[in-house]
């Protein structure tokens, strides 16, 4: 699926990057520890969590992170965004909450492989 | 190529910023992604390492054909039992820092699996340096 897939399906905004909508991803993890991100994470191109901070997208970047989605509604400061958009990673944010995204998500991406 | 660094110990919105030029300098240098990858995320363990429990350091990377090496040093409290900090899980990090995501004993063992070899040195007191290794030609 594309970034907007994603954006579609969890009802975000799009708070940046608009011109890379249409980049593919295949997996994604959901965390507000960015030491697990940083310890667990393999090729997963997504990351949804509810920290703000700009270690988000520190981290984002040295995991090769293309997607980051902000849960709950959150979305972060100018600083956070402008860094962002700087290392050409899309940042949206969604209403539903971590459980709901992740699983909504995770259904989606997995139709049609044999889990 | 040798590329130094000071890690701002006072500012935790900084952290990271060494490791990104780091990473972009590598990319632009023509290094391969894997590689890239290997050393980026190990060196901002370590640079993070370096703010929230020293008060942060210094990072010299030295770059050729063959190898990366990167040292991270700082003069902080130093680590009393290293085979402890190795430990995956094993933390001293309070509630305020895993308030910024961060404290949960994965990095040091996060440092020794991406990198191809690990050294720490630590005294109490005195401070902490990591040298970390990694090959240029991965198979
Ligand atoms: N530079 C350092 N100076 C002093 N103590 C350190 C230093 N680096 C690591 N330590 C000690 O070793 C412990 C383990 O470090 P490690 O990086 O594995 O985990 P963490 O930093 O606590 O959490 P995480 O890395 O998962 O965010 C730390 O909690 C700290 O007590
Ligand atoms: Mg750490």
């Amino acid at each position: 699926m594309t970034i907007n897939d994603i954006s579609k399906l969890l009802n975000c905004e799009v708070l940046n990057c608009a011109d890379k909508l249409e980049s593919e991803v295949h997996t994604a993890c959901g965390s507000d520890m960015m030491s697990d991100v940083l310890a667990y994470v393999k090729d997963q191109a997504v990351l949804l969590t509810g920290l703000l901070n700009p270690q988000v997208v520190r981290t984002a970047e040295m995991m090769d992170i293309i997607c980051i989605v902000f849960v709950r509604g959150k979305s972060p400061d100018t600083a956070v965004i402008d860094l962002a958009t700087e290392k050409g990673i899309v940042i949206l944010s969604t209403k539903e909450r971590m459980f709901e995204a992740c699983g909504k998500l995770y259904t989606e991406m997995n139709k049609g492989k044999t889990l | 190529m040798i590329l130094k660094f000071d890690i701002p110990g006072d500012d935790f919105t900084r952290a990271g910023e060494a490791s990104s030029a780091i990473k972009n300098k590598l990319k632009q240098t023509g290094f391969s992604p894997e590689v890239v990858r290997k050393v980026s995320i190990a060196v901002y363990e370590a640079e993070i390492n370096s703010i929230i429990h020293a008060n942060g350091g210094t990072i010299t990377l030295t770059a050729d054909e063959e190898a990366i090496v990167a040292v991270i040093a700082d003069t902080g409290k130093g680590i009393p039992d290293i085979e402890a900090a190795m430990r995956e899980g094993f933390t001293t990090a309070c509630d305020n820092i895993r308030k910024l995501g961060f404290g949960a004993g994965m990095g040091l063992p996060n440092m020794r699996k991406y990198t191809d070899e690990f050294d720490i040195q630590s005294k109490v007191g005195k401070g902490t340096t990591v040298t970390m290794k990694i090959y240029n030609k991965q198979e």
